[in-house]
């Protein structure tokens, strides 16, 4: 049993406060969901806690199983078991996918496979998550339509296995079959492992798929209302007015 | 065996250079110290006598040597070049081994050398044939007898000077005359050492052949000269490559390749450079196409201190095609990277494809300076070129000097140029992929370069992968 945990976070980007001061505890197996009005943050959470140089953490800390890991390097941070799925990953287009999800099998996973039979792998997984042959080939998100870059992404959470999902908004602009793929790998994953999340949504959708046993809402970089499935189908009857206003 | 060494003074001769360049010296004065420094019509002739020389390439030396005091410096040379502490130079040097085709027969400490480059271990695996050349002499050649049968020549042009005097008079430094400019001239004038290679006509060389060059000593000057001769139908692809341990003092490299592709024939000619930070490279490489003949270039200029590298086709026959290549990494304060290909279309309907890429960090300058021309009568010529420039830092630059000469209305010439800094969003990406800052960095060179990569033998290409990943461990941290 692990615990990912975020005490009072205050993060900054280009001069300006965007959180201030979240508080938030994931445990192993648990999916908290958090929602919120475009621009209220969610993004630059994620960001922050994973240590991008623009999104600086100018108070509080996050730590994993009581470690302070606020400042650690990324790939660090992604060594220890936190994961997250990009809302709007960038073209990478010199360096082909397949030759990037190698890499992660190699680094990540420690695997000592041939690199004949890791691309073999990385076939296999790909398929289950339908991301052709075709995009394995091209540069990083080269030309990806939005669902085949959401798909990618969780592509790479079943490679990697982390212990900690922070998924950004994984469910926009993806059919339904993607939805549901999507859905099946979190849960084989949370089955598996015992992976926690962290799910960025403006969908009651994928929360009924995955029975999400926290709901907090962001607004204005403050968690502003925290409860469960019942405040996710408010937000999604009502809109997020009705949650916000007081 | 007597070690010869004659010696010049390349600062002197640098100097004087920069000097002309301002008409700060008139021509009895440059003379005067051109001479001082050591490069008189005397050495020339010690050259030429030590390399039992016929009367006529001791005449193409001394005009040669004629030519360089008259010519002025071109104004490309930066003055810096006039600054450097370069002195004394070894302008000869003869290994004290003589040339053999048998790895045994060379000395130890000389053949580790080989083998930890791993020269003679891929003769074994895939090269036709092979000529080492140490400091100013060839030590190895070797060429396979399957390619000898089909009367395939490949030898050092010393040897080549003896035995086939005429196809050397045809065709050395006949597409880049000493005239061209005070460099040629003094590559004319000092040339020891490089490969000839004749390929007979409708004979294709499934298997690469290599010119290896290895500076062996510092303050030493290198001019060899490889001249390859492909015949109607023929095909071959020539590796070069180039490689010195690191000396305290510079040297000076001012090597030339002619290529010649008759009717049909196709030439790939590809370098690999990793001469040591401490040498200044001038390199002089034109080629020219006959009908339907192709010229490829591919070039990964990654070592030496100041670089200027400019392959140039002449598109002499109809439909003729040539592409060029080149990646050059300047990677270090003060490090100056000059390349730029030239495609001269001379004839109708003549292709030409230029993709040039550049790599800067901590400080490193690259300058690209292309030129593609159109002469008039060459109807139907089509040109494209690329230009990419990947920064990695804020100290690094960059410039881009294209330039078009069109005398031909319906001719297609079309530019590309892009510059990239490295985006804190990949980087930020890949670390969030488990890869560490290093890999994530090189893996974004690498692929900044790949198109170029896919063109090298695989060998090479795990080369040159190997010698970047080594240059970005230098890197600072990335913004
Ligand atoms: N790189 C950035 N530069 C400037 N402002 C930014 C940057 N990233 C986010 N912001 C600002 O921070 C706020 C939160 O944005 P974001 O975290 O993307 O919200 P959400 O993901 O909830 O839609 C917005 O006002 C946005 O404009
Ligand atoms: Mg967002």
């Amino acid at each position: 049993m692990s615990v990912l945990k975020i005490q009072d976070l205050h993060v900054e980007v280009e001069g300006k406060e965007v959180i201030k001061g979240i508080s938030l505890e994931v445990k192993s197996g648990e999916i908290h969901a958090l929602m919120g009005p475009n621009g209220s943050g969610k993004t630059s959470l994620s960001l922050a806690i994973m240590g991008h140089p623009k999104y600086k953490i100018t108070k509080g800390r996050i730590t994993l199983d009581g470690e302070d890991i606020t400042n650690l390097e990324t790939d660090e941070k992604v060594k220890r078991g936190l994961f997250l799925a990009f809302q709007n990953p960038v073209e990478i287009s010199g360096v082909k996918l397949s030759t990037l999800l190698v890499a992660e099998l190699n680094r990540v996973r420690g695997s000592s496979d041939s690199v004949m039979q890791m691309f073999q792998t990385i076939r296999e997984y790909a398929k289950t998550v339908g991301v052709s042959e075709t995009l394995l080939n091209r540069g990083v998100f080269e030309g990806f339509s939005g669902g085949e870059k959401k798909r990618t992404e969780i592509l790479q959470m079943l490679i990697l296995r982390p212990k900690f999902a922070i998924l950004d908004e994984p469910d926009s602009g993806v059919d339904v079959d993607g939805l549901r793929v999507i859905s099946e790998i979190v849960n084989k994953l949370k089955k598996e492992i015992n992976t926690g999340y962290l799910i960025i949504t403006h969908y009651r959708r994928i929360l009924d798929y995955l029975n999400a046993d926290k709901v907090h809402v962001l607004y204005k970089g403050k968690i502003v209302s925290s409860g469960d499935m019942s405040l996710a189908r408010l937000i999604d009857e009502k809109g997020y007015e009705s949650v916000i206003k007081n | 065996m007597p070690e010869e060494k004659l010696s010049l003074d390349i600062n002197e001769i640098l100097n004087a250079s920069i000097d002309a360049k301002y008409e700060k010296l008139d021509e009895k004065e440059f003379h005067r110290r051109i001479v001082s420094s050591g490069l008189s019509r005397s050495t020339i002739e010690e050259i030429s006598k030590l390399k039992k020389e016929p009367e006529w390439m001791l005449r193409l030396r001394l005009k040669s040597l004629e030519l360089f005091e008259k010519l002025p410096t071109p104004n490309w040379l930066p003055d810096f070049l006039g600054s450097l502490d370069v002195s004394s130079l070894e302008l000869y040097v003869k290994p004290g081994i003589e040339k053999t085709n048998n790895w045994d027969e060379i000395p130890k400490e000389i053949r580790e050398y080989y083998d930890k480059l791993g020269i003679p271990e891929s003769e074994k695996k895939y090269l036709g044939g092979l000529v080492a050349v140490l400091e100013s002499e060839p030590i190895y050649s070797n060429v396979k007898e399957e390619l000898k049968k089909k009367g395939v020549v490949m030898m050092p042009p010393e040897e080549a000077v003896q035995k086939y005097p005429d196809v050397i008079k045809e065709y050395f430094m006949k597409i880049f005359p000493a005239s061209d400019h005070k460099f040629a001239a003094l590559h004319g004038a000092l040339w020891s050492g490089g490969v000839f290679v004749y390929v007979p006509r409708g004979v294709r060389i499934t298997t690469p052949v290599e010119g290896f060059f290895v500076i062996g000593s510092e303050m030493e000057g290198q001019f060899e000269h490889t001249l390859v001769v492909a015949d109607e139908g023929s095909y071959i692809h020539f590796i070069e490559g180039c490689s010195a341990p690191q000396f305290k003092k510079f040297s000076f490299h001012d090597g030339m390749v002619e290529l010649y592709a008759k009717k049909d024939a196709h030439i790939k000619f590809t370098t690999v450079q990793n001469w040591s930070k401490n040498v200044i490279n001038f390199n002089n490489k034109r080629a020219w196409a006959d009908e339907n003949a192709n010229i490829e270039w591919v070039e990964g200029s990654l070592g030496s201190k100041y670089s200027f590298v400019y392959p140039s086709t002449i598109l002499r026959g109809r439909n003729a095609t040539s592409t060029s290549l080149v990646v050059t990494m300047a990677s270090g304060e003060g490090e100056w990277k000059d390349s730029g290909s030239k495609m001269i279309h001379a004839a109708p309907n003549t292709r030409s494809k230029v993709v040039n890429k550049n790599i800067g960090f901590n400080g490193g300058v690259n300058i690209y300076r292309g030129l593609i021309r159109v002469n008039k009568g060459a109807t139907g010529a089509k040109a494209y070129v690329k230009c990419d420039s990947l920064m990695l830092d804020e100290k690094t630059k960059a410039y881009t000097f294209p330039h078009n000469q069109v005398f031909e209305d319906d001719a297609d010439v079309a530019h590309e140029a892009h510059t990239f800094r490295m985006s804190e969003d990949q980087l930020f990406y890949l670390m969030n992929r488990g890869i560490n800052e290093k890999e994530a960095t090189s893996m974004l060179v690498l692929g900044f370069i790949d198109e170029i990569m896919k063109e090298l033998p695989f060998e090479y290409a795990t080369m040159l992968n190997k010698i970047i990943k080594l240059e970005l461990e230098k890197l600072g941290a990335v913004a």
